[in-house]
């Protein structure tokens, strides 16, 4: 691609303009994960922290340490139930409520797309107040329909098995109206034309979705399912505010391992070599997912 | 107008020219302090105290950001589990030269382990500000009925006792609750045996140790002969209920309570319950129990030491500690405190009072915390069945021996310890 040289005193211009963002960005993004990174080589603690001379330079012991722990893989494995349970639920949910909310049967759209989109800006502590009322065992509100079902009550938060099940309930209904405004807009830019062309076609209302609808929000599935993806890999507040990672450590996540490393026993090292860990199994569920959509494209 | 005015200012010239020192405390004892303000202030007109109450669940962290950021107050509220990391800092004023000058502050009118706890190779970082320690609540009623007329004084009684408790009451309820989600009851039975839960001056563990053994032996011999159900805290969501409903008998628990069981079980059962010392593992032993609570520091970067310990004094005070003990329910760490009617004709506080002069501070490394944790997983994990008692215990010398290893380097270097 040819791109005619641009006159020295734009470019000049174009970089004063860039520049207050640039430095910001390299000051509180670039330096600070450039010296955890190579803090996650070291054994800084609680006593390097008093005198700097108790730091050690320790190579890759720390990701050693870490891929030997039990522990790490418990978090793994649990924050990999909650994004593979999570993201999915939610972004199904997303797109159901955008749908029922772009249809034309639906009444009051305006009413009920502010009441989904509250829980997002809602602070997760007051949601957390709420929902460990509803998830009470014995004064809880979903108890009280089981026990109208006829089923025993469940300790939600109590019990290794459903602790988690309770935190991605939680964690859905708290996040999906976001994706949903998303769906919404992206629903908004498939053309009438479309539709109509297909109806006279003679496609059904499923043809319709399959054949117009999806294809046509392929770029928005690509965003929502990424972001998703991201945010609930760094699955956190949930759990902290619920559960403090309990009961036998099923809501422990990576984060929250990262976080009890770092802020309760002070091993910064050891938390910087978590987080770079996060880091590389992000990027690559990253671009896996990039992967997927593109051939899907093709 | 103009009167007014220069009223103002007269005002704020005046508490310019005080100097401000400023405390941190947390929970229930930084909502109370500043109605203790008032009084100091009075009798010192040159100081003004700046109270900010912290929460217990981010002090730790906001503490060591705060040394971190060289933020620190002047004096603050602090913890006997986190004395010794804070030693480790260097962040604390060395008191001793204080104390020698001071007339209100006299080692010997306080409860010698809870002293201990804030004494590192001879140096005193913090002045005990309340104690809390932890020993037996029990039911009275099915005591008795058992056939007992006092509580056990050793652990060959203890489980007698619970043994005809548990046939009395069947096999739904329990004689103790010992919640698998605290790693307090193991401790404080190893506190009661000669050797240190932590050897070579605090750098491994020492849990295969014949001491730990015996002590958690008989721990997890109360599991195993059903005699404590093998629950955690998230599971008895109304401890104040089951022990009402006498679903267990004993419970190891701290002078928090003594408030709460005087609130929550019916008037019915209030004559029912008593607090009675740790029984010791056999006659002539010491019944010790853990040496907790709270100290007051002054941090070494302080620049107004001398108003800070003149406030710290204050607090020391046993007529202050008698009101803070009324705002709070906090025990005072003081002998000369416990000399008022108020604590001493207290029944239950009387069981307190003896339970002070036995108790033993916990191995004093910045550590501690986490290796009570892995204990507190260890006992999981064997009662459970996936591993025996010597098994375990040898992987939990050797994880604390993992996590002492940063010790043992600064050791090796010869570098000043706590």
């Amino acid at each position: 691609m040819n791109t005619p040289a641009l006159p020295i005193g734009t470019v000049r211009a174009a970089w004063f303009f860039v520049a207050p963002a640039l430095l910001l960005i390299v000051v509180f993004f670039f330096v600070p994960v450039l010296a955890a990174f190579c803090l996650s080589f070291t054994d800084f603690d609680i006593y390097a922290l008093a005198n700097p001379d108790h730091l050690r330079v320790v190579g890759l012991k720390n990701y050693q340490e870490l891929l030997a722990s039990d522990d790490f893989w418990k978090a793994i494995g649990n924050t990999f139930y909650f994004v593979l349970v999570g993201g999915p639920l939610s972004v199904g949910i997303s797109l159901g409520t955008a749908l029922l909310l772009q249809s034309k049967v639906v009444r009051f759209k305006s009413f009920f797309r502010t009441v989904f989109f509250a829980p997002v800006v809602t602070t997760i502590v007051a949601v957390a107040v709420v929902w460990r009322y509803l998830y009470h065992t014995k004064y809880g509100f979903l108890n009280y329909i089981l026990h109208f079902l006829g089923i025993n009550p469940v300790d939600w938060l109590g019990d290794p098995a459903w602790a988690m099940p309770a935190i991605i309930l939680m964690a859905v209904w708290k996040g999906f109206g976001y994706n949903m405004v998303i769906f919404i807009a992206g629903l908004q830019n498939i053309p009438d034309e479309l539709y109509e062309s297909a109806r006279i076609d003679g496609a059904g209302a499923w043809q319709q979705f399959w054949h117009v609808t999806l294809p046509m929000l392929a770029p928005t599935f690509l965003f929502v399912g990424l972001m998703t993806m991201i945010g609930y890999f760094q699955l956190f507040a949930e759990p902290y505010v619920m559960t403090l990672g309990g009961p036998l450590q099923s809501t422990v996540s990576i984060v929250y391992l990262m976080y009890e490393q770092g802020f309760k026993w002070w091993n910064l090292g050891y938390a910087a070599a978590v987080a770079f860990v996060l880091f590389a199994i992000m990027l690559v569920a990253t671009l896996i997912q990039f992967r997927l959509q593109k051939t899907d494209a093709s | 107008m103009f009167l007014f005015l220069a009223l103002m200012t007269g005002c704020t010239n005046q508490m310019d020219s005080r100097k401000e020192i400023r405390i941190w405390a947390m929970g229930k004892e930084g909502e109370v302090l500043g109605t203790l303000v008032p009084a100091f202030e009075r009798l010192h007109p040159d100081i003004k105290v700046r109270v900010q109450a912290l929460p217990w669940t981010a002090a730790h962290e906001k503490l060591l950001t705060a040394f971190a950021g060289e933020s620190l107050p002047d004096l603050c509220q602090l913890g006997n589990t986190w004395m010794p990391e804070f030693t480790a800092l260097n962040a604390l004023e060395e008191l001793t030269p204080w104390i020698t000058q001071s007339k209100v502050v006299q080692a010997k009118d306080y409860f010698r382990g809870i002293w201990a706890s804030n004494v590192f190779d001879n140096q005193v970082f913090g002045i005990p500000w309340y104690v809390d320690t932890r020993l037996l609540f029990y039911r009275k009623d099915l005591l008795e009925k058992a056939g007992y007329t006092s509580p056990p004084q050793t652990w060959h009684e203890w489980k007698t006792a619970m043994q005809q408790i548990k046939k009395q009451v069947g096999p739904d309820k329990y004689a103790v609750l010992l919640p698998l989600n605290e790693f307090e009851p193991p401790i404080i039975f190893a506190l009661q045996q000669p050797e240190e839960m932590l050897r070579e001056n605090g750098t491994r563990g020492n849990f295969q140790s014949r001491s730990f053994k015996k002590a958690y032996g008989y721990y997890l011999d109360l599991f195993r002969s059903q005699l404590s159900p093998s629950v955690g805290n998230q599971e008895i969501s109304n401890v104040w209920q089951e022990f009402g409903r006498g679903y267990f008998s004993f419970y190891i628990t701290g002078p928090w309570n003594v408030s709460e069981f005087k609130a929550r079980l019916p008037q019915s059962l209030q004559p029912a319950w008593a607090t009675a010392p740790m029984p010791a593992p056999e006659v002539g032993q010491a019944p010790n129990s853990m040496a907790g609570g709270a100290s007051l520091v002054i941090f070494k970067a302080s620049k107004r030491k001398a108003e800070a310990w003149a406030f710290l004094e204050y607090l020391s005070r046993p007529e202050v500690q008698i009101r803070f003990n009324e705002l709070t329910g906090d025990l005072p760490p003081r002998l000369s405190a416990w000399q008022n009617p108020k604590l001493a004709d207290d029944p239950y506080m009387r069981a307190f009072r003896q339970q002070l002069e036995f108790t033993r501070p916990t191995p004093k490394v910045p550590e501690w915390e986490r290796i009570a944790t892995e204990l507190r997983l260890t006992t999981e994990v064997v009662l459970s069945g996936r591993k025996s008692i010597e098994i375990a215990l040898k992987e939990l010398d050797t994880t604390t021996d993992r996590i002492l290893e940063k010790r043992r380097w600064m050791m090796a270097q010869n570098r000043a310890m706590p």
